[in-house]
């Protein structure tokens, strides 16, 4: 086996090992970061202590494995994927090993978050350099019991053999190997060596959802513990004036009333009399302002965009002269609404606040920093909360905030019970932290037929992009480039959407580059690919995209697609894009059926790395590409008076079974190490639609959601 | 507070509860069967969708005081040990992603293949329109259907 080198971190300090009382060996580890000196890992499997180590492997002394998952599922699959790198270097049969969640967290997990995209990149290196060093011990103990060299052994699933034809099962030596000094300098496996890594594995928790076990927050419950249904108000902007409780208090099964805030829980027995009692509710509100509409906060982004406050995110070359020197100058303006998670599971959480400690159980993303939060809400030391964590019914950034653990815990405070909290759909919709409502006006500027100038414009509620992404395609292709963003301070609370930000940024960018070919008559791909051809070999170094692995996807989905030979009555979009580290390309293909446009299917070429777990990777690329196409064609959501208009799915629209396209996807081979797949399918996805609107139709869209604005006509010039 | 007699899964449980309960927190919190979810409670997303006499039917609707004597099936009871095949072509599909509206999708898939055991493609997007999946595993589910549509026959 040809080996790799490794990187130079120091396995010692993340590794500690101990011998199982009930026999087999422990092996703990903290990913990202080192153990305390101080600290070793426990000899009785039932007293796991996640505060110490973020993760363990126990090899039993019959050789089955069981890997205790840090990361929490929110149905990205990391829960497989994660111990899958380590399972492959352990060199043991998947057959053999159990994963278990790692349920206890709190204090010490670094990166116990779920969201951008990121469990599997950062995991990449130390998950696989823990299993490898767990096998380089159960090498050296064999090795040890022969009386021979260590680099005289290899592995084979379980298996250690030396060259005289004897065999140890790694069961037969975990009791020695607990007892050896951790290794240093381990090798990795060759990529073209991987027996796990690179195979179909399904979904570690696939028999207790497919038989309704007890999984999610949603399902949790303890003895004594009460229901909690909350009064929030019902306008962002409102303030609680007085209540009236009585008819809520004779209800049977209601236990209590606690106003915490500007809010009211009611506490019960059960869910539906909770529900019911807070609907009992008499509650009047007040406000110091006047309340947000979604007409008046798009003036307000309009008028920003119009304006002149900006922040510039990126500016290169000279912007001003370019336009001011240009033949023509196009201006497009793209629009998208406000837009909720709506995971299925709505939000929830369980808190139990004594005297002596803090609990909190539930789904949540960040669990760490809502510990945090919490300690500081109390006024507790942080060393009395933790944070269980339990599957969830998807995330897709809603679960970042922890606002609903925060009113848990406030509650069980006030009520001194073990209480959970339990959202409604519409307490779920009416209650977000939303995608916030952009605006994006996009202007070029054209001299002697070629692209000069690129100026990107964002007006956006309460928050604008960040970090890397004004630095993605086009920024390195045009010499004269501008980023500009400015925000309107709104009242409704806003956040982290499934690819914040390049959710609709990608739709704007990539209509815009295809309109732009059709005003200038180039080949809408060619446009494309001679634009990355100018970033090829940039010293930039904030240009994160590659454009080698942009124009690889571009072409492969060209191929793929049969692109430009679509049979009769199908046209099709393209659309490519790079983020979170993963470079995407798609065709949408659209038939008209009664003069309506209908998404049939979409050809997605993506280049995530190594693909670790093809089979759950597709399945992320199928739901992101669904997503971005159902959302871009249906989601609709708007305030007035600060109130979400829709508050149930009786009126908001999700895809649905008979709407989803079917998606073919397509990997790049790679070697690279693996990028997200959460998140980068979901942006091309909208563009990739509305190009092929615009062949099918004629019609050019603007404006998210393109079932309302199908009659939208092209603005300005 | 009025009890009434429940066959769920083919075992009786009297429950104690108001009568507009609706069937879904009968079961998720009286009787712990917590495999049938809440999604939206009024009938649009599927995700707690029972057998009522053999018939797909939304327990968020359902008030307890009308399904006393009726025969209940929940995902708990389709069958022993996870075997029925439908569950059987979930699982070699790998449909889930975050999984917590597939024991509705399940449920309805089962009640539909009992009225349809040789549908088309077109026939099974229709029937499962009803059950949303916010993950958008809908490809895997109608190959799923397909798959255990085959089982069946």
């Amino acid at each position: 086996m040809k080996n790799m080198t490794s990187s130079s971190l120091s396995r010692r300090s993340f590794i500690k090992t101990s011998a199982l009382a009930g026999g087999g060996m422990l092996i703990g580890f903290n990913l990202f970061q080192a153990c305390k000196p101080e600290v070793a890992p426990p000899v009785d499997i039932s007293k796991l202590n996640f505060n110490d180590f973020n993760a363990f492997i126990k090899i039993a002394d019959n050789g089955m494995v069981t890997i205790f998952s840090p990361n929490p599922e929110i149905g990205q699959g990391v829960k497989t994927s994660m111990p899958m790198l380590i399972a492959e270097e352990l060199d043991v049969s998947w057959d053999n090993v159990i994963v278990a969640q790692g349920a206890l967290d709190t204090k010490n997990f670094t990166r116990q978050v779920a969201g951008g995209s990121q469990s599997l990149r950062q995991g990449w290196e130390p998950l696989r350099q823990t299993g490898a060093t767990a096998r380089q011990m159960l090498i050296n103990a064999a090795a040890a019991k022969w009386q021979i060299d260590p680099s005289e052994c290899t592995t084979d699933n379980g298996v250690i053999l030396n060259g005289k034809g004897e065999k140890l099962g790694y069961g037969e030596v975990v009791k020695t190997a607990a007892t050896l000094e951790i290794p240093e300098n381990i090798s990795l496996k060759d990529p073209k060596d991987f027996k796990i890594i690179g195979k179909d594995i399904p979904n570690v928790d696939i028999d207790n959802i497919i038989t309704g076990k007890s999984l999610y927050g949603m399902d949790y419950k303890e003895d004594k513990m009460l229901y909690a249904s909350v009064l929030r108000p019902p306008a962002f902007g409102q303030k609680l004036d007085t209540c009236d409780d009585s008819e809520t208090k004779v209800i049977r099964g209601v236990h209590s009333v606690v106003k915490f805030g500007d809010k009211i829980a009611v506490l019960a027995k059960d869910t539906w009399t909770a529900m019911k009692g807070k609907k009992a509710l008499k509650a009047n509100w007040s406000s110091a302002s006047e309340l947000e509409s979604t007409t008046a906060i798009e003036s307000a982004l309009t008028k920003l965009l119009n304006g002149n406050k900006f922040e510039t995110l990126r500016a290169d070359g000279n912007v001003k002269k370019a336009f001011a020197e240009a033949d023509k100058v196009i201006e497009r303006v793209y629009e998208s609404p406000f837009l909720p998670h709506n995971c299925m599971e709505p939000m929830n959480f369980f808190a139990d606040v004594t005297a002596e400690k803090v609990r909190l159980v539930g789904p949540i993303q960040t669990p760490a920093g809502t510990a945090r939060r919490v300690a500081k809400l109390l006024e507790r030391d942080p060393e009395e909360i933790s944070v269980e964590m339990t599957r969830m019914g998807g995330g897709f950034g809603r679960r970042l905030y922890g606002d609903f653990a925060l009113e848990a815990a406030e509650i069980s405070k006030v009520a001194q019970k073990p209480i959970k909290v339990v959202y409604s759909r519409e307490d779920d919709m009416s209650a977000g932290i939303y995608r916030p409502a952009i605006k994006y006006k996009i202007s070029a500027s054209i001299k002697d037929g070629k692209i000069t100038g690129y100026h990107l414009k964002e007006a956006s509620v309460n928050s604008n992009m960040y970090g890397l992404i004004p630095n993605f395609f086009p920024a390195g292709a045009i010499e004269n480039y501008q980023v500009d963003v400015a925000k309107y301070q709104s009242k409704i609370t806003t956040g982290a959407w499934r690819a914040p930000y390049t959710n609709f940024l990608s739709f704007a960018e990539q209509s815009f580059f295809d309109e732009l070919a059709e005003i200038l008559e180039v080949d809408r791909i060619k446009l494309r690919l001679d634009l990355l051809e100018k970033v090829k070999g940039t010293t930039d170094e904030r240009i994160q995209y590659s454009p080698e692995r942009l124009e690889n996807v571009i072409k492969v989905a060209v191929d793929k697609s049969g692109w430009g030979s679509a049979k009769e009555g199908v046209y099709q979009g393209f659309s490519a894009y790079y983020c979170h580290n993963t470079h995407v390309a798609e065709v949408a293909e659209v038939v008209l059926e009664n003069e309506s446009p209908v998404v049939k299917k979409v050809i997605c070429v993506v280049d995530c790395g190594v693909v670790v777990n093809p089979l759950g990777a597709k399945n992320q690329i199928e739901g992101g590409v669904i997503d971005g196409v159902g959302h871009a064609m249906y989601g609709d959501f708007a305030f007035k008076d600060g109130k979400s208009i829709d508050k149930n799915f009786n009126t908001y629209r999700l895809i649905r079974a008979n709407e989803a396209p079917i998606v073919e996807t397509h990997f790049i081979d790679s070697d690279i190490a693996p990028t997200g797949l959460g998140e980068p399918t979901l942006p091309p996805a909208g563009a990739a639609v509305a190009n092929a609107i615009k062949a099918a139709k004629g019609i050019r869209l603007y404006k998210q959601p393109f079932v309302k604005n199908m009659e939208t006509k092209t603005p300005l010039g | 507070m009025p009890i009434y007699n429940l066959k769920v899964n083919g075992q009786s449980h009297s429950v104690e509860a108001d009568q507009d309960t609706p069937l879904l927190w009968v079961l998720r919190d009286h009787l712990d069967l917590v495999g049938t979810k809440f999604g939206c409670g009024v009938g649009q997303c599927g995700a707690c969708t029972i057998h009522l006499d053999g018939s797909a039917t939304r327990s968020c609707l359902l008030q307890v005081s009308m399904v006393d004597d009726m025969e209940i099936t929940t995902i708990e009871g389709l069958s022993k040990d996870g075997k029925h095949p439908v569950q059987e072509a979930w699982k070699e599909i790998d449909v889930p992603q975050c999984g917590y509206c597939q024991a509705g999708q399940i449920m309805s898939a089962v009640a539909f293949l009992q009225q349809n055991s040789d549908p088309n493609t077109s026939e099974i997007r229709d029937a499962m329109s009803g059950n949303i999946c916010r993950c958008a595993s809908y490809n895997r589910i109608e190959k799923a259907v397909e798959l255990a549509a085959t089982k069946i026959n």
